[in-house]
């Protein structure tokens, strides 16, 4: 597993979009041409200080940046071992880390010129950023949701709705995140012409997973320089849950190199690793979907199977390459929390901090219970707390009621 | 090498007409039917059959073909069982290509250089895997080329004249044009554009061209045969295939006489073509 690694873990991918053997450009040919384009355009606004400039000013004015990084004292004491910091991302506008990425897709498909945005969404985290930022910018906003997500995710539906956006139920296959992100490449290539896929996650074709991940290392970048003023050195740990990866390798990336700080991703163990599930990478293999070759469940005959969450953000059978990438060099350690410890967590960290997170971010509080008691007091560990609890208060209160029950 | 699909486009073109192809779901809505289906194809009149390796997750295809997989894969239908299907049917059948259209990670997982021998043993002439552009080749196209199967490839309305040339480079068989932008049976093919994107097309290959997306009647057929090498029809014998099952989804004793029906109507119209294209 070992063997070949690279000089640097921040070089990928290479110009064919892989990590390894990850990564690629698995699309229908209606597509290609449009995915080349992006990569052109994306490169163009990534060599344009103006481009950059101009994220700036939105990122600040408009999503609140930098989100604070907070010493979590009380959960600290309570776990009895490393010193906790929260990476507030649940603070930035739309409550998570999903609109920095949407900031960034949004300015390069006005550069593209493309009026009309499509996205899939899991939570509804992605779809309310994006419905949000076409609201500002003035753009058409289509939203693609499974129909089982649309229920148990009522909170932002209303939201994307207010905010302009169409959702469109998605009633194929499992009804959740994997069968929004076919419904929503069946729209994108019926409508390629004038169409703009904004992905949620580091996923999907080449540039995606690359283009999803620069936007999102705000966040790791900010935490470097804020751990710097804190403490004055950079953290040992850092912690973060996975659905299919995007937060997590926003914090992560920025450190990878630093061979001193231990990186941990949290994937959704559902109901056990033994039964339904969405870790891809405890129990998957790699294989081929949406575009990017990654680690997924699937059956013997490559047939995609089902993934089980608690959480609509995670309930996805795969995961971004780069993970996976990451994954088999070893260089981040990938472990998994089931539905109940996320439950637990959540309890915790509202109790505790009086901060409601997001059921995904519960997913990493979850497994600060394992690691934080066995490491020593001065020990950094960051968590990345990537999106807030509103949208799951009505879910999580049910299921406490039918307990008391 | 020649394969069926070059003898058959060959023979084709002596006989100065276009190519009626069909497109079948493996499996749908069990093994046995299918197989029925199969062998009922030709003698409707099916020039060349592409048989639907199903997938959980057709990002290409509309609602028609996507529910056909799915029965397909609740009848326990896999890749080995596709396999297993052609040899069955080149049993009794030794010219009429057979192309196998699909998504690549079933193959991926089957292992590539496994899936290519027994599929060149079972019969089959071609693959089109819908999520293989050109950027990905090295993947299965050189390989399946290696092994002596054809590769076709899928050209759109976006594949513009500067990407044309990558595009066709190690495609051979036929060159399949998707006549719309979007999923399979979502809109009617423009015939007047069809022409337009075949000549241009033509322009930059000597291979035949086949038709695809947005035809269902006889009528469309026609008037597409009239300007293309060939028409595919999917969606239209996926549905009635659905409509001819009973209501706990099972075939019945009209499902194969109801398909060979529609595919008969169907070569009608590209037999009535004027004149195929050049």
């Amino acid at each position: 597993m070992n063997q070949n690694l690279p000089n640097s873990f921040r070089s990928g991918p290479d110009e064919r979009g892989h990590f390894g053997i990850f990564g690629g450009r698995f699309v229908a040919e209606t597509l290609m041409p449009l995915i080349l384009d992006l990569e052109k355009a994306y490169a163009d606004a990534k060599a344009d200080p103006a481009f950059q400039a101009e994220m700036n000013v939105y990122l600040k004015d408009y999503v609140g940046r930098p989100s604070p990084l907070y010493f979590a004292e009380r959960l600290t004491e309570h776990l009895g071992g490393a010193k906790i910091y929260l990476k507030r991302e649940e603070l930035n506008h739309t409550g998570s880390h999903k609109v920095n990425n949407v900031l960034g897709q949004i300015m390069v498909a006005r550069r593209m010129g493309k009026k009309r945005i499509i996205a899939e969404t899991g939570a509804g985290q992605h779809g309310v950023a994006t419905a949000t930022l076409c609201a500002r910018f003035g753009l058409e906003c289509v939203v693609y949701m499974g129909a089982v997500d649309v229920e148990r995710q009522q909170p932002n539906v209303i939201r994307m709705e207010m905010l302009g956006a169409k959702v469109v139920p998605v009633q194929s296959g499992a009804r959740t995140l994997k069968d929004a992100m076919n419904d929503a490449l069946r729209d994108w290539v019926t409508n390629v012409h004038n169409t703009f896929y904004c992905i949620g996650t580091v996923a999907g074709p080449h540039p995606y997973p690359m283009m999803v991940r620069d936007f999102q290392s705000i966040i790791g970048h900010e935490t470097r320089n804020q751990m710097q003023e804190a403490e004055g050195r950079l953290p040992d740990s850092l912690i973060a849950c996975i659905g299919g990866g995007s937060n997590a390798m926003g914090l992560f990336h920025p450190f990878l190199d630093d061979p001193s700080v231990e990186i941990f991703g949290v994937e959704a163990a559902g109901h056990g690793l033994t039964q339904l599930h969405a870790a891809s990478l405890a129990g998957g293999r790699p294989g081929v979907l949406h575009g990017n070759r990654t680690y997924l469940l699937m059956d013997a005959d490559g047939q995609i199977e089902e993934a089980h969450s608690i959480s609509a953000g995670l309930d996805y059978p795969g995961i971004g390459p780069e993970h996976a990438w990451l994954h088999e060099a070893g260089r981040v350690k990938y472990l998994s929390a089931t539905d109940e410890e996320a439950l637990a967590a959540f309890q915790l960290l509202s109790r505790l901090e009086g901060i409601i997170p997001a059921l995904e971010s519960a997913h990493a509080i979850a497994k600060l219970s394992e690691l934080a008691p066995q490491r020593p007091k001065d020990h950094l560990m960051v968590v990345n707390l990537s999106g807030r609890g509103d949208k799951d208060v009505p879910q999580v209160g049910d299921i406490l009621k039918a307990r008391q029950k | 090498m020649t394969t069926r699909i070059d003898a058959r486009f060959a023979e084709l073109k002596q006989q100065g007409r276009s190519a009626f192809v069909t497109f079948v779901m493996a499996g749908d809505p069990d093994a046995k039917t299918s197989l029925d289906i199969l062998k009922a194809l030709p003698k409707a009149g099916a020039d060349v059959i592409e048989i639907g390796m199903p997938f959980t997750d057709p990002m290409a295809d509309g609602p028609s073909i996507q529910a056909a997989g799915l029965r397909a894969l609740k009848g326990g239908m896999t890749l080995r069982k596709t396999l297993a299907m052609v040899r069955d049917f080149r049993k009794d059948d030794n010219a009429t290509p057979i192309v196998l259209m699909g998504y690549y990670n079933p193959i991926y997982i089957y292992g590539v250089e496994s899936f290519l021998a027994d599929a060149k043993a079972a019969g089959v002439d071609g693959l089109i895997i819908v999520d293989l552009p050109p950027e990905e080749d090295t993947e299965l196209c050189i390989p399946a080329l290696k092994a002596g199967l054809n590769f076709i490839r899928l050209a759109t309305p976006t594949t513009d004249d500067k990407r044309l040339p990558a595009v066709l480079a190690n495609t051979s068989g036929f060159v399949y044009y998707v006549s719309i932008t979007g999923i399979t049976g979502a809109a009617t093919a423009d015939s007047n554009a069809v022409a337009e994107a075949v000549a241009r097309i033509k322009r930059h290959t000597k291979l035949p061209v086949c038709v695809g997306f947005g035809i269902r009647t006889p009528e469309t057929a026609r008037a597409i045969a009239e300007n293309a090498n060939g028409a595919v029809v999917g969606t239209a014998i996926v549905d009635v295939v659905r409509a001819n099952l009973d209501a706990e989804g099972r075939a019945t004793p009209k499902t194969v006489s109801a398909v060979a029906d529609l595919v008969s109507a169907l070569a009608q119209g590209v037999r009535g073509a004027k004149q195929a294209a050049e």
